[in-house]
């Protein structure tokens, strides 16, 4: 269960780029100093690349719910000073630009302390769960024994942060809106915790480069071994696309700052580049979830088929990102926003004990893998029908009620 | 040493003032980040999984619990009330004997000096003596954290006309 | 003095800060958080003697915490349940009052 040694001679040269990289810079320097100069330098290198990947997040979410909305979506801003708009390429910039020039108010009720620590706490600890993710065959920034359990501690104070923003701005809406997030979050923390249990189980690791080394190989020859292409795997990933979406209060789940009724939440009394901070925070948490569900359940770096193999993995890790994040997209798109009885009700009676039945179905999962191969369909068909089965009774039983509603009037 | 003193010093510093505050909500902040503080402990001792459930119990579950309950049960208006002012000196007093007794306990015994290097304990390890030799302890306090929930949900719940007004 | 010592030293401090709390509050939730406090130094101690004892790759300091961790969180559902319960009875949360039970 160990990961595989990591030899970075084995690899080729695109694989070792980015240390390659990295050695041509901090290489000269002597020993303790080096290992200082190369930490910075990852903790630059995620920085750089995710804040980038939350500007261009920015436009891409516009651009693609424009398009499903069948309009064209910004446009106008393009290179600085030209007459270039690049389908509007300079949003994110002339965004940024607008977000630093704009005025910084506090309510004169409002705890300025905890008003001024609230993004910062919260942008601080989306950036800290990025430490663990491994991003390519030789990129894992820190290795843990415990990596998934520290990207959940990382991840559960973000709820504290959403609290110090609603109470510290003195608004009955900041507050509401709060308490509504401490009840979504804490509803959802269960079923994503719930959701990777069953990984654990079956990867035999908590460490999150033990995870993606147990989804190597190929059944038949090309199909990968990856959680997701199993049963109970991907009812645990659904289950877990489900509690992400929730927990970084994307849309159909983002009751905590929901600007119909009320008026944006914790984000209320918040302007100018501390909103600016919550907004990115939100976007980096959402790219932290989407890259541990790429890792725990898509393989992680992994190629998909193959003869795919010679194209570097971190080029992989980044492209299913991308489309995982192109998914959070488009169920915000697609779905309208639930009721707080609703989500609280999805996440207690129907996610949970999902969940828990899919932990059992793992387990049995892992006690059959011995299973000769002329009972291995057997395995299979036994597997999706323990998952299946519970899916559509709870769901039967929890919509038995419920009829479209009629207008008869209207 | 240093990072222990460091460590030390800022987590009984977290935990007097959120102690010693009158405004509950900067309390329970104070206490997450001594919390915190705690946690860090056990990192520099070499419990990892230890310091992030700690992390992941007291900053994400309880300082939860303990925020709502502080909003739940705030009074309604009016400054806060004043501490009746006839427990502090014995409590101070029974609180400071109870360091000084320790601390010459703590200063006075023969102690075992210890290993520098960090013990090789790590999750695996913790994995297969949770699930070997104590998996009754286990299943007691799967258990216990079962009924503990039921109970704070009956406790809690409002309960007809008796609670009405 | 040795690591040991000073583990042990500042976990006295964090318990006697905890029972200063306990005695000299009288809001239920900051008993409560003192008693929080206490049960965390105990778990300091665990961890240090662990970390300085005879047989750290036994591990029994970390066994021990793990499980009190376990139960400090039921303690504290169970606690706060019992705060908001006496905050419906008598109005507010200060011990001094909570005198229903008194003969």
């Amino acid at each position: 269960m160990n990961p595989p040694a990591a030899d970075p001679l084995a690899a080729g040269l695109l694989e070792r780029l980015p240390l390659l990289a990295r050695d041509a810079l901090t290489g000269a320097l002597p020993e303790p100093w080096r290992w200082w100069a190369n930490s910075l330098l990852a903790i630059l290198a995620i920085i750089f690349v995710f804040s980038s990947l939350f500007a261009l997040l920015t436009l891409t979410e516009r651009k693609v719910l424009a398009r499903v909305q069948n309009r064209p979506g910004p446009n106008r801003a393009g290179l600085p000073l030209t007459r270039f708009r690049l389908g509007g390429l300079g949003q994110p910039l002339a965004d940024g630009i607008k977000m630093l020039t704009k005025e910084d108010i506090v309510p004169r009720g409002a705890d300025p302390v905890l008003h001024f620590l609230a993004p910062v706490v919260l942008l601080a600890l989306s950036l800290l769960t990025f430490a663990v993710i491994p991003y390519g065959r030789l990129l894992v920034p820190v290795e843990l024994e415990a990596g998934v359990l520290y990207f959940f501690a990382a991840g559960a104070a973000t709820e504290l942060a959403l609290f110090m923003a609603g109470w510290a701005s003195r608004n009955k809406y900041s507050l509401l809106a709060a308490m509504r997030a401490l009840a979504q979050l804490i509803s959802y923390e269960l079923p994503l915790l719930l959701a990777v249990v069953p990984v654990v189980l079956l990867a035999g690791s908590l460490s999150t480069t033990g995870i993606v080394a147990a989804q190597a190989g190929w059944d038949l020859g090309f199909v990968p071994r990856w959680f997701i292409l199993t049963p109970w795997g991907l009812a645990s990933f659904l289950i877990f696309l489900t509690a992400a979406l929730a927990e970084s209060n994307r849309s159909p789940f983002d009751l905590p700052e929901a600007e119909s009724e009320l008026i944006a939440g914790h984000l209320t009394e918040y302007s100018g580049f501390k909103y600016a901070l919550f907004f990115m925070a939100e976007y980096l948490g959402m790219t932290a979830l989407a890259g541990l569900g790429v890792t725990l359940f898509l393989g992680g770096w992994r190629a998909p088929l193959p003869f795919l193999d010679f194209v570097p993995s971190y080029a992989w890790f980044g492209l299913k990102l991308l489309a995982l994040l192109f998914v959070f997209i488009w169920i915000r798109a697609t779905f309208p926003r639930l009721r707080i009885d609703q989500l609280t009700r999805l996440a207690w009676k129907f996610l949970v004990p999902l969940a828990l039945l899919n932990l059992g179905t793992a387990a049995l999962w892992a006690l059959t893998a011995g299973w000769s191969p002329a009972l291995q369909p057997l395995r299979w068909l036994g597997a999706a029908a323990l998952v299946a089965g519970p899916f559509v009774l709870l769901g039967r039983g929890l919509t038995a009620g419920l009829r479209p509603r009629t207008y008869r009037f209207a | 040493m240093t990072a222990l003193a460091a460590i030390a010093l800022l987590t009984l510093a977290a935990a007097a003032i959120a102690l010693a505050l009158r405004d509950l909500i900067h309390s329970a902040l104070l206490l997450i980040a001594s919390w915190v503080g705690i946690a860090a402990f056990y990192l520099w001792a070499g419990a990892e999984f230890v310091a992030f459930a700690q992390v992941l119990i007291y900053v994400g579950a309880i300082s939860m619990v303990v925020l709502f309950a502080v909003l739940l049960t705030r009074p309604p208006t009016g400054p806060a009330t004043r501490e009746p002012s006839g427990r502090a000196v014995p409590g101070f007093l029974a609180g400071g004997a109870v360091l000084g007794l320790l601390a010459g306990a703590v200063l006075s015994s023969p102690l075992p000096a210890g290993t520098g290097a960090a013990p090789a304990f790590g999750v695996r390890e913790l994995g297969l003596k949770l699930l070997g030799p104590h998996a009754g302890a286990l299943l007691a306090t799967a258990a216990l954290l079962t009924v503990a929930l039921l109970g704070a949900v009956v406790l809690a719940a409002a309960r007809g006309k008796e609670d009405a007004s | 003095m040795s690591p040991l010592q000073a583990c042990l030293l500042f976990s006295s401090a964090l318990f006697s800060l905890g029972l200063i709390a306990v005695l000299v509050r009288s809001n239920a939730i900051l008993v409560l958080l003192g008693v929080e406090l206490m049960l965390n130094a105990a778990n300091l101690n665990f961890i240090a003697f662990w970390r300085y004892g005879p047989a750290p790759a036994e591990g029994h300091g970390v066994v021990f915490v793990v499980f009190a961790l376990a139960v400090a969180a039921a303690e504290a559902a169970v606690g706060l349940a019992l705060v908001i319960a006496l905050h419906r009875h008598q109005r507010n949360v200060r011990l001094g009052e909570a005198r229903r039970l008194r003969g």
